[in-house]
């Protein structure tokens, strides 16, 4: 059996607007997802700490303050550095379309916005996390 | 033509087994004078203006004076927000909501660290006295209600406005407006804490004391059920959870050697209002008359304005979808229908856009408008809650209120909110409901149009509001000027008498912190104060 995926659910930035990130932290545990969910206000370099101490598969970020641009990148720079560079990022919240595809060349792997089911991010993750 | 086949005796098939609000709460094919036998007019209704208020607290509502229209409005620095406050008054609303960033409202200033990629973005950037000045440029405080967003600094941003009505020489007995300043809902909800709920409490209980003595028609609190809403809350824990929060204030100011009467007439509440009309209408009156039974019951207020329960409202900002977003002028309209039938005395009316962006000045005149509709267009403002007497909404109304009995005995068991908060209970409490309506949208329980049912493909994006960094940059320099060129011997001198005063734990807080305000002590230099003198909140985990 395949060993189970494990996941950090942190929210960058100074929002403290929780609801996304626990609801899906939840519906990853219900799907047998191993989940770590840091808590608020995480700086780029704690949720990258966390990602190595917790040997992550997948970093799921919640960002709903509009400082995407600014944490996100700054994100997944600090994991290309760590070599974590085969860990998935997957992120949700408040992102305008425009702002996706620059999020992308980042590293971002997926932009899940307002309205998107814990379904369709839990079956993207099972098909795009790295494998064991 | 088509022959009428249906056979008056047999039942047709119904959509669905059972039928529930938006909170799940079972609702029947029928209401009938039965539903409502128990229910008594004087006791459980009374005219409008009269005990328990549950009909509206004045006797002819929007009869005499429509609500006030109030748009939530800040983003940028001080002087874009300023020109926004002119606009929407310049196209008639009648009141102004400050809406303030992410690091003034965590109190730092915008070149802290913790600041960066936020300044401008959920608000607008305040850092010190300069800033506010420039905020109500033009706009005489004594002529204007104003309503400030903002709870763990609360004192310090209310300070500033003080001091920018005593530049404009006008009184403090003259000016009206709220300081959000409800910090147990950010414990239960909205996250946005920076002090442990004892020196927090103090705080609060200050301003109530220093509001009463020295600004007399200033609301000095909010009581803000939203938030508890947005987190995921039903309509009956939304409204448990606030009105208990206002007992709990309460008891803390009582505990303080504070007169109920005294204060009690400017406690002001915040509710929600989402898609469900009726279970909406229901809790605003419900309210009313809790808050009545509370206040003269449980606290024995003499003063008949303590027990009127005066509320603000907005529209669900959780209901809107990105998706089809002009589908949300319709569910604002509705949302903000709600409130007025409701007897609401002010409102806020959220944009289209809101789930992408912070509103443009086309979607915020459109929300605007939705208001000025339904005050002047559609005639439910004629006549004092139209709806009573409904033999549904009247039972929705009592069960409403049953179930906030039976929260308070569960909230009293723990000790109190504050007790209950840091078990974790509310929280849970919120968490399940909001992970269950997740589970029922995703399952085609409750359908969204637009996002789980009538999904249209490739959609043309909207016009959005963006706001760049060249605004950290102005801001951040224009907050550098001001700490070169200001007395910093005076900023030092009131931030020691802060820490004294902090420190000492038995004088109110307001004098020191408007001194430190009156130097240009910015707010990130007084948070650093506070927070040194009383730690910070951190929550626990469950």
């Amino acid at each position: 059996m395949d060993q189970k995926i494990r996941v950090i659910v942190a929210k960058p930035g100074l929002d403290g607007h929780d609801r996304g990130a626990k609801v899906v932290a939840r519906a990853f545990r219900d799907a047998g997802f191993e989940v770590i969910y840091t808590g608020l206000r995480q700086t780029p370099e704690q949720i990258v700490n966390a990602a190595l101490q917790e040997d992550a598969d997948v970093v799921g970020l919640s960002v709903l303050s509009g400082a995407h641009m600014t944490l996100l990148p700054r994100i997944t720079q600090l994991m290309k550095k760590e070599r974590l560079d085969d860990v998935l990022v997957v992120v949700g919240g408040i992102i305008p379309d425009q702002d996706i595809p620059k999020l992308k060349e980042s590293g971002v792997s997926a932009v899940f916005q307002p309205g998107a089911s814990t379904e369709d991010i839990i079956t993207y993750i099972r098909q795009n996390v790295r494998k064991k | 033509m088509a022959k009428d086949v249906s056979d008056p005796t047999k039942k047709a098939v119904e959509r669905s087994e059972s039928f529930t609000t938006v909170s799940g709460v079972p609702v029947e094919r029928l209401y009938t004078p039965e539903h409502i036998r128990d229910l008594n007019y004087a006791e459980d209704l009374g005219d409008p203006g009269k005990p328990p208020y549950t009909r509206g607290i004045y006797p002819e509502m929007y009869r005499s004076r429509l609500w006030t229209m109030r748009q939530f409005s800040g983003f940028g620095t001080a002087a874009d927000t300023n020109a926004r406050l002119h606009y929407l008054l310049n196209h008639g609303q009648t009141g102004l909501s400050v809406a303030f960033h992410l690091p003034t409202l965590m109190g730092y200033d915008s070149d802290h660290p913790m600041s960066n990629g936020e300044i401008g973005k959920c608000g607008v950037a305040i850092d010190s006295l300069a800033d506010l000045e420039t905020l109500f440029k033009g706009i005489p405080l004594d002529q204007i209600s104003t309503s400030m967003t903002t709870n763990a600094p609360a004192a310090i941003l209310w300070s500033m406005y003080l001091a920018v009505a005593e530049q404009q020489g006008v009184d403090w007995k003259k000016l009206r407006g709220t300081i959000q300043n409800d910090i147990l809902k950010e414990y239960i909800a909205q996250k946005t804490y920076i002090f442990p709920p004892k020196p927090s409490m103090k705080l609060i209980v200050d301003t109530f004391e220093f509001g009463t003595q020295y600004v007399p028609q200033w609301n000095t609190i909010s009581i803000s059920g939203y938030h508890i809403r947005e987190a995921g809350s039903t309509a009956l824990q939304e409204l448990a959870f606030t009105l208990y929060d206002g007992i709990e204030y309460i008891e803390w100011a009582r505990g303080a050697g504070l007169d109920i009467d005294d204060f009690a007439p400017r406690l002001s509440f915040f509710f929600n209002a989402h898609n469900d009309l009726f279970e909406e209408i229901a809790k605003y009156r419900a309210a009313r008359k809790v808050w009545h039974k509370v206040m003269t019951e449980r606290f024995h207020s003499k003063n008949p304005r303590s027990a009127m329960l005066r509320f603000h409202t907005q529209t669900a900002g959780c209901s809107l979808t990105a998706q089809q977003p002009y589908n949300n002028i319709v569910r604002v309209a509705i949302q903000a229908l709600a409130a007025v039938l409701g007897g609401t005395q002010s409102l806020h009316t959220n944009s289209l856009d809101e789930t992408l962006a912070l509103p443009t000045e086309h979607a915020a005149r459109i929300a605007l408008r939705t208001q000025q509709i339904i005050a002047h267009e559609t005639g439910v403002t004629n006549t004092v809650d139209p709806f009573a007497g409904s033999y549904f909404l009247e039972r929705l109304t009592l069960d409403m209120e049953k179930g906030c009995w039976e929260y308070f005995d569960r909230l009293d068991a723990m000790g109190g909110m504050v007790a209950a908060i840091e078990k974790g209970f509310p929280q849970r409490e919120i968490h399940d409901a909001s992970y269950k309506y997740q589970k029922a949208v995703e399952r085609k329980e409750k359908i969204i149009v637009g996002v789980n049912e009538f999904v249209m493909e490739d959609e043309p994006p909207i016009e959005i509001l963006l706001i760049d960094e060249s605004v950290a940059a102005l801001q951040i320099e224009q907050l550098q000027r001001l700490r070169q060129t200001r007395d910093n011997g005076r900023v030092r001198a009131t931030l020691e008498d802060l820490r004294r005063a902090a420190t000492a734990n038995n004088v109110n807080m307001m004098p020191s912190i408007l001194e430190c305000v009156r130097a240009y002590a910015t707010l990130g230099e007084i948070c650093d104060v506070l927070r040194e003198v009383y730690g910070v909140y951190e929550e626990p985990a469950f």
